[in-house]
């Protein structure tokens, strides 16, 4: 555990050391301020004292901001050779990778925390269901602990930054859009696999204030799925061929 | 000179204890090609033993394995008793490892970046801040340490490698091509730095470069193909490598030409051959038969014959020829 905390450290120094840090937090306040104040479908527009709007303009920003944070982690190391440095000391792939995971979801975590004047500012102006708002702060967390598991992984699989983006973001639209589209079209069994697979799906169910194991379930596979299948791709120098 | 080359035998292993590495017939393979093959060898505790070879010969391979970055096709390798395969984690903690082109984070200040490693090769808190100040001290990066990695001169960076090598005290050191792409000026420090080290650590570094592992190291392991040609200190390598002694001479026959001089030479009970240097005259190599020497001989027979003996120079088998020759 001290080991992943290093790790964490060092790679949110670097995240606020550079721009980084800054221009995503800037962007994502950006978009989903704009989005949830400013826009056509506003709240003073829809009039009641609810954050769906914002929700789900950050369901969509987060799925673009987690890639951008998360390409570097590991591509990086692969394309200096830093990351010999680091396996060689003592230290386990594994907390190589969580300690990753755990500074690019810290950040997406202050950047949710810069919102909550949102959620104060509604809770000034009408009736709030506040296990909604908690709910859907939960799924936003969530939704983006699984990305950021996913961009791990992309990142751990190339030495190039772009590939990592660009892979993360089509591994991560089936999750966060295809999987839904298509189980439309299927009925029965396949029909529901897809749809069980889809975030959204689990995503609206918390964001409605109902903690279902079934959602903790799912988002957690994807984490985990993700962390294992990263340091599986580290480890791979060790591979015989 | 090839044939006394056929002497140099790798004594079988059979005392493990004691020693700090023990590599026992590691082979790895990449798909059907053989990086390393079969290679045994032992470094005592305290011993600087340099790795030798032509680029792509394994050292870097066999450094890796060591280091447990990567794992052997077969065989194993003991450090102190603990092997790779079994305790990769005891093992990085006593070992420091400099990778080959000394990959750094560029964007990190040097304290900064020594304090991580630190941290992560579990120094303790308590000593955290000593070791720092030691490395920065021995390392001469007093000036530069609130600089970031990529501002820093190509030498300094090395340092910076070498002192995050070195951070957590460790008993053995693997240097992979230390000195490459340094200016002469950072190479000799570097290697100062290397043997002001040398001293309490056992160390192994690899190099291309011949007079480096011959200014640094007590022993050379030369390695060609992935197999280890040669094993000893440089003055053994040289020796056994040496043929039989080989004189240039130049003579002046000054009004005296008498009998042919090089006829006169070849008649001398210690002289094998004579030959001729093109391009100037009287001037000949001399091959003295094994086991002699003929320099007394050839002076006698100059003052004998009242000729001038004008350069008289003995020619020492350079271990560039040995290297040469082995790895070819």
């Amino acid at each position: 555990m001290d080991k992943i905390w290093i790790i964490t450290k060092r790679e949110l120094a670097t995240f606020f050391d550079s721009l980084t840090a800054y221009v995503m937090i800037v962007i994502f306040l950006g978009l989903s301020g704009f989005f949830t104040w400013l826009s056509v479908n506003n709240i003073f527009v829809i009039g009641q004292a609810r954050l769906d709007v914002f929700f789900g303009i950050s369901f969509w920003t987060l799925f673009f901001f987690i890639p951008a944070i998360t390409m570097r982690s590991i591509a990086e190391e692969n394309k200096t050779g830093t990351i010999e440095l680091l396996s060689t000391k003592a230290i386990s792939d594994w907390d190589i990778v969580v300690g990753k995971f755990m500074a690019c979801l810290l950040l997406v975590l202050v950047a949710l925390l810069c919102t909550v004047p949102y959620y104060i500012t509604i809770s000034r102006l009408g009736q709030v269901d506040h296990g909604g708002i908690i709910g859907g702060y939960f799924g936003l967390l969530l939704v983006s602990a699984a990305y950021v598991s996913i961009g791990i992984f992309a990142s751990s699989i190339t030495n190039n930054q772009i590939v990592a983006f660009l892979l993360a973001l089509f591994i991560g639209i089936f999750f966060h859009l295809l999987f839904d589209l298509i189980s439309s079209t299927f009925k029965g069994p396949v029909g529901a696999v897809l749809e069980f697979l889809s975030a959204r799906v689990h995503f609206d169910s918390l964001s409605r204030g109902v903690i279902d194991s079934r959602d903790l379930i799912y988002f957690f596979s994807l984490i985990l799925g993700g962390l294992v299948l990263s340091t599986t791709m580290i480890s791979r120098r060790n591979w015989q061929n | 000179m090839t044939s006394s080359l056929s002497h140099f035998k790798i004594a079988p292993q059979k005392h493990f204890i004691n020693m700090a590495i023990s590599v026992r017939n590691l082979t790895k393979n990449y798909g059907t090609q053989k990086a390393i093959d079969d290679i045994s060898f032992e470094v005592k505790t305290g011993e600087v033993v340099g790795f030798l070879g032509p680029n792509g010969a394994g050292k870097s391979t066999t450094m890796r394995i060591i280091t447990c970055y990567q794992a052997a096709t077969q065989g194993d390798v003991i450090l102190d008793g603990v092997s790779v395969r079994e305790d990769p984690d005891n093992i990085k903690k006593k070992i420091g490892y400099l990778p080959e082109n000394n990959p750094l984070y560029y964007e990190m200040a040097v304290i900064d970046y020594l304090k991580f490693c630190a941290e992560i090769q579990g120094v303790s808190k308590s000593n955290l801040e000593e070791r720092i100040k030691e490395m920065v001290r021995k390392c001469g990066l007093e000036d530069e340490k609130h600089k970031k990695i990529q501002e820093l001169s190509k030498g300094y960076k090395q340092r910076v490698g070498l002192a995050q090598a070195m951070i957590h005290n460790p008993e053995i050191l693997i240097l992979d091509e230390p000195t490459s792409g340094l200016d002469p000026n950072q190479i000799v420090e570097i290697r100062n730095l290397i043997k002001e080290l040398g001293k309490e650590k056992t160390v192994i570094l690899s190099s291309h470069i011949l007079s480096e592992v011959e200014a640094t190291c007590d022993r050379i392991l030369i390695i060609s193909k992935g197999r280890i040609v040669a094993d000893g200190s440089s003055v053994d390598l040289r020796k056994q490598a040496q043929g039989n002694e080989l004189l240039t001479i130049q003579l002046d026959v000054n009004g005296n030409p008498g009998q042919a001089p090089k006829e006169t030479l070849e008649s001398l009970p210690t002289v094998l051959s004579v030959t001729p240097i093109a391009g100037r005259e009287h001037y000949y190599e001399v091959q003295s038969k094994p086991e002699l020497s003929s320099k007394k001989e050839v002076f006698d027979l100059c003052v004998e014959n009242s000729w001038y003996l004008l350069e008289l120079n003995a020619i020492e088998t350079k271990l560039e020829d040995v290297f040469r020759e082995l790895t070819n």
